[in-house]
């Protein structure tokens, strides 16, 4: 019992001078971009024979906390983004002494998708705003609970199929880009609802922002490969999750076209998908030189092999910035220039 | 004869025996009630575990791919006198493609290049980059060497692979009739950290990681949480205010979930003491905190049921109060205390919650080393694997559970062992 008592305080003393230096890299953030900043993090480790950084997946929100908490080595040197860093994180970031970098990565796109065997979807985003929203806004001005059930009440020329949507949670940043994406450009459609978004911000966003909870929205949970699986066994039922699932399921599942455009990897690469978001990483510039390996890393990340064209990252669902975006993003990256403002 | 029986004794017989029927089949019907709950357990722990070993086995099998490599010195920018960063820096990818061309010469066009490229492992140049390092005179020979296969590929040995192209499937169907293909174990399941690619991914970062979490938490919560119970059933003062107060404070902490064990951590331990995020270290004090209430519990139990007799004996023959508890009523009551202690730890083994809050859920590919090492576990490895977009993972994580599984199962079993050799009647 006494020599486990000392094994104990031994290894606490250890833990705490442990803290002090680091020879690791270690990146939070975005559970989006954690696939593209692990094969990163994995190829790195190989080829400089550096340890392998730590990718923690917390979340945007989650990640940008942490890594703007503080400049010490105990906080973390890279934060991935599913969308860009807000005024009031970069605000934070600055009142703690960080400068970051910010590096855009590349796009990631978001399908609507039904099983493979079922006939394909074609809709426009003001057609899943009116499926989906909680209260339906009127030509009168007015708002009404939403009581479509199935998608031809919608529009005729939508199938007599149940309205049955499996999506994620609020918690994920899959449903704020859906919400963003789809949502709000469906609720513009409406002039009224439109010039509320100047007037009344709070109530655009509780038109806009709320999804139905009668059961025709089914909240599927964090996991995409549990959405994929149900559509296969539910041919009527539609789901929304990244296009990296959709690219990896392609025998199982397949995208819808919405407002005209299939999803694909070039429709989303040309900029022509309408559901589709950029990604981004935040380097912290105080860190460089105090952590090994930073500078290697992000020349890794930005090197034509990893986000080029036809680079690794494609491989695993990302969709690569045109070429002059990453040539800029690639000279930040080894400049480290910090960014200024939004 | 008959008015020798007492009339209301043959009332009582009477009533009795109407309703000995009715009492037997009542037992009957119980004991029919407990085999068909056995049953039913036993039906859907079998279906649970049917499910996730079919799925799970293929995960264990891997296919390798052999190819014919010329260790050309000269297209490397290399020699056997080359230094070993020299050697390291080398593009041994060029290697790897020149097989391959050479394997199928009529691939033309950029995309079936690409595709070609695919059909072995993306550690294939990095397995040569190994072998050249450790041995350079490997240079300007020639070599057949098995890779591993890229995960598409050996979904498409094992159970054909929608997503492949025709000219793809062509080539794995050449390659097969040439022989150049074998099913072996998957011994990367067990020899590598995680990966992002499924064939390279391995468990043992993870299973290195659950070992020195639970050892140290074993370490931790067994004897506080034994010291705990012993102090509070045979030193407290009875009937004290304070004691009492402990008492529920324990019993509440028992019930609290385990995600508020692991913000606690995160602000006390991560925060005010420094201890480093991700490592098992933190991670094991978190599940301390998170097992020391049922430990506490189980032991106090089990120590009150100690026969007094048994402390009187001890005291009447003039051993101390501490001689009692140490050499007499703790033995005796190690039963218990190590059932509450398994129970403890198996729950400790299973959680998330917490160690989502002290960053433990994190992609490690460098398997721990020591107590601060940044580590996973293994329901964490489940938990990230399952996210993942890729095909293979679903077999990964499945064989991830049925590791688990029996990490839980040696774990009881050490714990059953030593609880049959405490084990005493009177």
């Amino acid at each position: 019992m006494k020599s486990l008592a000392w094994l104990v305080a031994a290894g606490l003393f250890m833990g705490v001078g442990a803290a002090q230096a680091r020879d690791n890299i270690e990146i939070v953030g975005s559970s989006t971009v954690y696939p593209f900043s692990t094969t990163v993090a994995e190829n790195y480790a190989k080829k400089t024979g550096n340890p392998a950084p730590k990718v923690e997946s917390t979340g945007t929100g989650g990640g940008m906390k942490l890594f703007c908490s503080g400049a010490g080595v105990d906080t973390p040197d890279i934060s991935n983004a599913s969308r860009r860093i807000k005024e009031s994180e970069l605000e934070t970031c600055k009142k703690n002494g960080i400068n970051p970098v910010e590096v855009k990565v590349g796009y990631d796109g978001i399908a609507i998708a039904n099983a493979k065997e079922a006939p394909t979807f074609t809709i426009t985003r003001k057609e899943l705003f009116l499926a989906l929203a909680k209260e339906v806004p009127q030509e009168d001005g007015t708002l009404a609970p939403n009581k479509f059930t199935t998608w031809n009440e919608i529009d005729a020329k939508l199938p007599a199929t149940k309205i049955e949507v499996l999506g994620p949670p609020p918690t994920s940043g899959t449903r704020d880009a859906f919400v963003e994406m789809v949502m709000h450009v469906g609720c513009k459609e409406f002039a009224w609802v439109k010039d509320l978004e100047k007037t009344d911000e709070k109530k655009f966003k509780a038109i806009c922002e709320s999804i139905r909870e009668d059961g025709h929205y089914v909240e599927a949970g964090e996991n995409d490969n549990l959405i994929v699986q149900k559509l296969q066994s539910n041919k009527d039922a539609l789901g929304i999750f990244g296009f990296s699932f959709l690219d990896q399921n392609s025998d199982k599942v397949k995208g819808a076209n919405v407002d005209g455009v299939e999803i694909s990897f070039d429709s989303i690469a040309a900029g022509q998908y309408p559901v589709s978001r950029p990604l981004y990483m935040y380097v912290k510039k105080e860190h460089v030189g105090t952590v090994k390996g930073i500078e290697d890393f992000l020349a890794e990340f930005t090197s034509d092999a990893a986000w080029g064209d036809e680079g690794y990252l494609t491989d695993k669902g990302m969709i690569p910035m045109p070429t002059e975006e990453r040539a800029k993003f690639a000279a930040d990256a080894k400049a480290l220039t910090a960014l200024s403002g939004l | 004869m008959t008015n020798l029986t007492p009339p209301a004794t043959s009332a009582t017989t009477e009533k009795v025996k109407l309703g000995l029927q009715k009492r037997y089949s009542r037992e009957k019907r119980f004991r029919w009630y407990g085999i068909i709950s056995i049953v039913v357990s036993l039906f859907f722990l079998i279906v649970l575990l049917a499910d996730i070993t079919y799925k799970a086995l293929p995960a264990f099998t891997h296919h390798y791919i052999q190819l014919d490599i010329d260790f050309n010195a000269e297209k490397l920018g290399i020699s056997a006198q080359s230094t070993p960063e020299q050697l390291r820096r080398a593009d041994y990818s060029i290697l790897v493609n020149d097989a391959l061309i050479k394997q199928f010469p009529n691939v033309t066009g950029r995309q079936e290049k690409r595709a070609l490229k695919n059909i072995v492992s993306s550690n294939a140049p990095y397995r040569l980059q190994a072998m050249v390092l450790e041995n350079p005179s490997l240079l300007g020979t020639k070599q057949a060497i098995w890779f591993l296969s890229n995960d598409d590929s050996d979904i498409y040995y094992k159970d054909g692979n929608e997503r492949l192209k025709p000219y793809e499937t062509q080539w794995l169907d050449t390659l097969k009739a040439e022989g150049r293909v074998d099913n072996r174990f998957n011994s990367t399941l067990f020899t590598n950290g995680d990966s992002r690619e499924p064939e390279q991914a391995g468990i043992l970062s993870a299973l290195v990681g659950s070992f020195f979490t639970i050892a140290l938490t074993l370490s931790l919560s067994f004897p506080i949480g034994l010291a705990a119970a012993i102090y509070l059933e045979e030193f407290s003062p009875k009937n004290n205010f304070w004691v009492d107060l402990i008492e529920v404070n324990i019993n509440n902490l028992a019930a609290v979930p385990s995600i508020v064990f692991g913000l606690l951590g995160l602000a006390v331990f991560i925060q005010f003491f420094g201890v480093p995020r991700s490592t098992p270290l933190v991670g094991s004090l978190v599940l301390t905190l998170i097992t020391l209430p049922t430990i506490i519990i189980a032991s106090r139990a089990a120590i009150k049921s100690v026969p007094p007799s048994i402390r009187e004996a001890a005291l009447g023959l003039g051993a101390s109060k501490v001689q009692t508890v140490f050499h007499h009523v703790v033995p005796l009551a190690m039963p218990g205390v190590l059932t509450g202690t398994i129970i403890g730890m198996a729950h400790a083994l299973g959680e998330t919650a917490p160690l989502l809050m002290i960053g433990m859920v994190a992609f490690i590919i460098d398997v721990p080393s020591n107590l601060t090492d940044p580590a996973a576990v293994l329901p964490v490895q489940i938990y990230l694997w399952a996210d993942s977009p890729e095909r293979a993972f679903v077999a990964k994580t499945s064989a991830a559970i049925l590791i688990l599984l029996v990490f839980l199962v040696c774990m009881n079993l050490l714990a059953v062992i030593l609880r049959k050799r405490f084990e005493r009647r009177w």
